[in-house]
């Protein structure tokens, strides 16, 4: 470890975590504010960009070992079945509704399933932007 | 509201997503294709009966009403043509099963040629223009990817050409989408063609549709087709047949769509123009067809030729010679795929595709040779094979509307066109043997099946012509009448 790299990986442990949360919050404001699934998950993949430039390739892999081609696949397949429920409750493909519950801790919460929908365009555009940047970054195997 | 339209976008959509989950194993991604490729013909069939029952069927994607929301609209074209490409896609496929490489399927080759469908359909089906261009990209992009997938020198060759013909195609489409939008302030197609037909096609209009035109020229093949001989040669058989029967098809439904529900007002500029493209269109295809020697580059110009006639009916935009196009449409979209893989079976038994080094085939594949004689008729449109039909409707029609000239390019192109296919005929099967022993058996056998059901289909096109008539002439009723279109999207009950 170079000198230089304390600075980094120290102001790295921190900034993660913060643009880690920052990128959840934006997720769940996308419902009724600017924010969504595309912003979350570029910004998600930002703080994973941010780890793999301090530490190696090899040590994020050990720490967050997820497939990325299979995360966005994953992805596609949430919010399409998201949309199929249509199906079961005879209203047009991709309709959405939404409720209010009590929860634990919450109080009263919307759930929309809108939020799924975008939860799985979160889980695409990582996997989608962390393919490419890892694809490119990589050396010849 | 009818859910069923957005089947065939989204179970090969979620077919292919569920493969990637299980990149090594082979055999379980060929048994998901299939059968999720029989599930959306057998979907595809259910709304062509839905549709000759009911009328043209709507779905107001997240319940949003046209012109708000975005609309998919399966009319008689758009389900047909769903149907047979969908259709197109599994033979490739079975052909693919044993014609390409280990590598390749690892590498997602399954799950591409899924995406690609998705696009197909999804093209097919859309309502809304901006979403025909979400749906083009969608099949362009895997179009890339199979078409780069194996890396060889001239794979990516030519990928490099065809990627920058379609980025910039696709800019002046989205040029020509913003164009659109700021005149008429709508992308749904039902919206646009109520729009124009009330304040009519002025000059800035019919402009407009010229850059449209030539955005789906670039696609289609039609006139701007200077990319597509080479690109089409460069991948595997089996794909190469997939991009042969599917892409320039969607290129020529998107004219279809937008000649005659949008533009239509002004069909001595615009149809006019489409009419002369054909016939350069034809008569160069078939220049090409019959200068080159390589079986690869033969059967592309052959896309070319087929690509001008299509047109050819297209532009003359009467009940007739629409119904016509889109029988040939449908029928060249078989014979293509059937050329193809043939074609791609003699390359794979002689291990070249330099028409001179072949002979004497027709010894050791019998079947293959006839297969391939009766796939060059079906070209060139030979009763009783399915391509007669559709020629004698458009040439009928020329005719009679006037258009001797082109008409008589038409027959002379289809001679050449038997005479191109017939040259690779008469010097792969006839003459002495070069094989040697080992070869013999070797290789090609994968594309009897394909080859086998493909002409079963052609023959049976050709001989149950007035069955599949009466569908083809309820899409083309609302071709030449938009406003049938227009009230199913509105739900207006006129």
């Amino acid at each position: 470890m170079k000198f230089t790299d304390v600075f980094l990986q120290t102001s790295t442990k921190i900034l993660v975590f913060i643009i880690m949360t920052f990128s959840i919050f934006i997720l769940f404001a996308g419902h009724h504010n600017p924010g969504g699934g595309f912003i979350g998950g570029l910004i998600t993949s930002s703080a994973l960009v941010l780890l793999y430039i301090t530490f190696d390739l090899q040590t994020v892999r050990d720490i967050i070992p997820v497939d990325f081609n299979q995360l966005a696949a994953g992805g596609v397949i949430v919010s399409v079945l998201t949309g199929t429920a249509s199906f079961l409750f005879h209203v047009p493909f991709l309709t959405q509704t939404f409720t209010y519950v009590d929860l634990p801790l919450l109080g009263n919460t919307e759930l929309a399933s809108a939020v799924i929908f975008d939860l799985g365009v979160y889980m695409t555009v990582i996997g989608t932007t962390m393919t490419i940047i890892t694809s490119i970054s990589e050396d010849e195997k | 509201m009818s859910n069923v339209l957005i089947l065939p976008i989204i179970i090969p959509l979620l077919t292919g997503m569920v493969m990637i989950f299980f990149r090594r194993r082979i055999r379980l991604q060929q048994w998901l294709t299939v059968v999720s490729m029989l599930l959306t013909i057998g979907i595809s069939i259910v709304i062509i009966q839905q549709i000759s029952h009911q009328g043209i069927l709507v779905l107001d994607v997240g319940g949003w009403q046209a012109p708000y929301g975005i609309s998919l609209v399966g009319d008689m074209l758009s389900a047909l043509l769903v149907l047979v490409a969908t259709f197109i896609s599994l033979i490739c496929t079975l052909f693919a099963f044993g014609s390409t490489d280990n590598d390749h399927k690892v590498h997602f080759v399954y799950p591409y040629i899924l995406l690609l469908l998705c696009g197909v359909n999804g093209s097919f089906l859309t309502g809304d223009i901006f979403n025909l261009f979400v749906f083009f990209e969608v099949m362009l992009i895997s179009s890339y990817v199979l078409l780069a997938l194996g890396g060889k020198k001239i794979q990516l060759r030519e990928s490099i050409k065809y990627v920058i013909i379609n980025v910039i195609s696709s800019t002046l489409f989205v040029i020509a989408i913003a164009y659109l939008y700021s005149i008429t302030g709508t992308l749904n197609m039902a919206h646009l063609s109520e729009r124009i037909a009330t304040i009519g096609q002025d000059g800035l209009l019919t402009t407009v549709s010229l850059l449209f035109l030539t955005v789906f020229a670039l696609k289609s093949g039609l006139f701007l087709f200077f990319w597509l001989p080479s690109s089409y040669s460069a991948p595997p058989p089996a794909i190469a047949a997939l991009f042969a029967a599917l892409l320039t098809k969607v290129g020529i439904y998107a004219i279809m769509r937008t000649f005659t529900l949008i533009f239509y007002h002004q069909p001595e500029i615009t149809h006019t123009i489409i009419l002369c493209m054909a016939t350069i269109t034809m008569i160069l295809g078939a220049l090409g067809a019959i200068s080159h020697w390589q079986i690869k580059k033969i059967l592309a110009y052959n896309v070319v030729v087929a690509v001008g006639f299509i047109l050819f009916g297209v532009g003359m935009a009467t009940l007739d010679s629409l119904t016509g196009a889109l029988f040939y449409l449908l029928n060249d979209m078989l014979a293509k795929a059937l050329i193809f893989i043939l074609g791609g079976a003699i390359i794979s038994i002689f291990g070249t595709d330099k028409l001179r080094n072949f002979s004497g085939l027709i010894l050791f594949r019998p079947s293959l040779g006839w297969l391939f004689f009766i796939a060059s008729l079906a070209l060139a449109g030979v009763p009783p094979l399915s391509g007669f039909v559709g020629k004698v409707i458009i040439l009928k029609e020329g005719v009679q509307e006037g258009h001797l000239i082109m008409s008589v390019i038409g027959i002379i192109t289809s001679l050449l066109v038997l005479y191109s296919v017939m040259k690779i005929f008469i010097h792969s099967f006839w003459g002495e043997t070069l094989l040697i022993e080992g070869e013999q058996k070797a290789t090609g056998t994968n594309a009897l099946l394909p080859g086998y059901i493909l002409v079963t289909l052609i023959i049976g096109m050709g001989l149950g012509a007035e069955w599949v008539l009466s569908y083809v002439e309820q899409a083309a009723e609302v071709m030449t009448n938009p406003s049938i279109y227009i009230d199913a999207v509105f739900k207006r009950n006129s």
